[in-house]
């Protein structure tokens, strides 16, 4: 593969485009999740990663099969399967007595784990349970962050980082206004997440902008933060490193004050002010002819001498 | 009476629009952050545990969830949008939460050889059109690649030049000069690509391959030993180790000017051995090498006659009989072949049947 510094060079054109498509690029494709069981695994567990699924898809792979690995140990595995299916987040459902129902949501960079979050499952509502009409799928969804530790604690803004990164969807340059269907709520509170999915129904205001009235569709869960495996401040960094590329580019020579006017400076050479063009008038200039000057200077001597 | 009555048209109108502004208004302590380029609301205001735990958690949640989104949409609409296909859509701003890349941002190729050279003189690249007219075939074709214009190999009429032997294939030296080129620009690829990423190719033949003969490994212990700063002068052995022989120089010239009694020696020998009229024999050489060659052919002739009598043998049983012939064939080949085969061969046949 082209991964090998260049050495197999692809054979078709096909070939080709793949993997430029899977190579590092300077702005990326969706992020590609990998959702798969551990090695015990729950009917919730089981449900609820066909919800997660169902959500992210159709950029999510479901592997049916199950992996006796376990992340926070050993990530080789999970490593392995990202750089096949070049997927940069994941999701683990396992379950055993010491942790019932545990949903592992993490990242990956450059194939090596980023960050890894525990979440617990207390109570699930699945998208089956829940009887009501549901959203197309491919929708980009609305996220709605409730709560004040996801400010204040440190695990909590990374979770809200890594859900934002999870079911964010394609960022594209422009939306439907009509497609604003799916909401996803979280809230923290106690120690405890609680995650809603709504379908949005924009209803007639007075004004340009409806008023919203909420449907509950989709899965529902009630989670309990466990263990975290956070990356360190410096890897952290270098994986929000941006390439200079994408920097917007400043214009020179422009400046804007706090009223928001736009100024511009222009640069120019040296005059020489004795040189100058002014505005002609053509009543003042001197005429040729004794007696003319002689009338045209008595009345026109104090304005030329301004002029001058 | 006009004035009372315009002052109550506009507090009229002034409570029309305040109650349509109340359908979307939402009152919050904290205004919540937005990112629209995500579509993402942050809420940081505190939640009020004893209402959640008052109401059903559901309806509690819900409520907090219609007035966050209400808000979002609100923002949202404050975008300018515009009519894509009879479509209205809204245009959204770029992102501004800071997520992490998937992969690292890439490097820039660092250039070849070529490339430096070109750049240090000045050469640039000048774009060559894909299809040549080709007056032959009257028609376009391709520059290089499949079917092109000027393919040495595709010739069907090659004058033999006065030069070359007569007997010569000129079709397979051309076919022979093109793999050459082939493999020459292959090897120069990944020059290249071990240049750019700094990995030291060694010499030939120290690469590290499948199979290395003792040859191989010794040559490579011995280059890696002599590989120091002191060239291997200060380098252990190993209690067994035998000194390396066979390295530095093949082959070793006498000075020109030196000893001049060693060279008259060695000229004066010379003319012994050339006008002796016994032919120079080392005894015990000799003898080795008539004791090979007596072995070799000694193994060539058993072969021979084993792999005859064997092929024989196996066809005749495999037209009589039919079936299982491979097995019965495998069966009279251990039975019928070589004296050296005879009794493992009789008892392979055995086990087969």
């Amino acid at each position: 593969m082209k991964q090998y510094g260049g050495v197999i060079k692809p054979k078709t054109k096909r070939a080709k485009r793949f993997l430029d498509n899977r190579a590092p690029k300077l702005t990326e494709n969706i992020k590609n999740a990998m959702i798969m069981k551990g090695g015990n695994t729950s009917m919730t567990v089981t449900q609820a990663l066909k919800d997660i699924y169902a959500l992210k898809k159709p950029s999510a792979v479901l592997y049916k099969k199950k992996n006796i690995t376990r992340p926070f140990e050993d990530s080789t595995s999970l490593e392995f399967f990202s750089k096949k299916t070049d997927s940069s987040l994941f999701l683990f459902g396992s379950h055993n007595k010491k942790r019932p129902n545990n949903l592992i949501f993490g990242r990956l960079f450059d194939f090596h784990v980023l960050d890894m979050i525990e979440l617990g499952i207390e109570k699930y509502k699945s998208l089956s349970d829940i009887k009501s009409s549901k959203c197309p799928e491919g929708t980009k969804p609305m996220l709605v962050f409730a709560g004040d530790a996801f400010d204040h604690e440190n695990d909590h803004k990374r979770l809200k980082s890594l859900l934002t990164d999870f079911f964010r969807g394609p960022v594209v340059p422009s939306v439907r206004l009509a497609g604003l269907e799916h909401v996803l709520h979280f809230t923290a509170l106690e120690g405890k997440i609680y995650m809603r999915s709504y379908r949005s129904l924009l209803k007639k205001s007075g004004c340009r902008t409806p008023r919203i009235e909420l449907e509950e569709i989709g899965p529902s869960f009630d989670f309990i933060l466990r263990r975290t495996h956070l990356a360190s401040d410096d890897l952290y960094k270098t994986a929000h490193k941006q390439p200079k590329a994408l920097k917007p580019k400043k214009k020179k020579n422009i400046s804007h004050d706090t009223f928001g006017t736009k100024f511009g400076r222009l640069h120019m050479q040296k005059q020489d002010l004795a040189k100058l063009q002014t505005r002609k008038m053509k009543g003042l200039r001197k005429r040729r002819g004794p007696a003319a000057a002689a009338v045209v200077a008595g009345e026109t001597s104090p304005k030329t001498t301004e002029v001058e | 009476m006009a004035a009372c009555s315009i002052e109550d048209v506009l507090a009229k109108a002034e409570q029309d629009e305040a109650e349509k502004l109340k359908s979307i208004t939402v009152q919050k302590e904290l205004d919540l952050e937005f990112d629209i380029g995500n579509l993402v609301a942050y809420d940081k205001n505190r939640i009020d545990i004893r209402q959640f735990r008052e109401q059903k958690k559901d309806d509690f949640l819900r409520s907090l969830a219609r007035d966050n989104t209400q808000l979002l949409i609100n923002e949202i609409w404050k975008h300018p949008t515009e009519r894509v296909e009879e479509v209205i859509v809204v245009k959204l701003p770029e992102p501004t939460t800071a997520l992490p890349r998937e992969k690292p941002p890439p490097k820039p190729r660092p250039p070849t050889k070529w490339e430096e050279f070109a750049k240090l003189k000045g050469i640039q690249k000048k774009k060559k059109t894909n299809l040549v007219w080709d007056d032959v075939a009257k028609e376009w074709k391709r520059r290089w690649g499949y079917k092109r214009v000027n393919d040495g190999t595709k010739e069907w009429l090659i004058e033999v030049p006065e030069t070359a032997d007569p007997n010569e294939d000129q079709f397979a030296k051309r076919n022979k000069a093109k793999k050459e080129k082939v493999a020459k620009n292959e090897l120069h690829r990944l020059r290249n690509i071990a240049r750019a990423q700094k990995i030291k190719v060694p010499g030939v033949g120290l690469t590290p391959t499948a199979q290395q003969s003792t040859t191989d490994l010794i040559r490579a212990v011995n280059v890696a030993k002599v590989s120091t700063a002191s060239a291997g002068k200060f380098q252990d052995r190993l209690p067994k180790e035998k000194a390396p022989r066979n390295t530095g120089k093949k082959r070793k010239f006498q000075p020109v000017i030196g000893n001049f009694s060693n060279e008259k020696q060695r000229q004066l020998d010379l003319l012994k051995v050339m006008d002796s009229k016994k032919p120079r024999l080392d005894v015990n050489k000799a003898v080795n090498k008539q004791m090979r060659e007596d072995d070799r052919e000694e193994s060539a002739a058993k072969f021979r006659k084993g792999g005859k009598k064997g092929r024989k043998g196996g066809n005749f049983s495999g037209k009589g009989k039919g079936g299982s012939g491979k097995g019965k064939g495998g069966g009279s080949k251990g039975r019928a072949g070589g004296k050296g085969q005879g009794p493992p061969g009789g008892k392979k046949g055995a086990g087969k049947r």
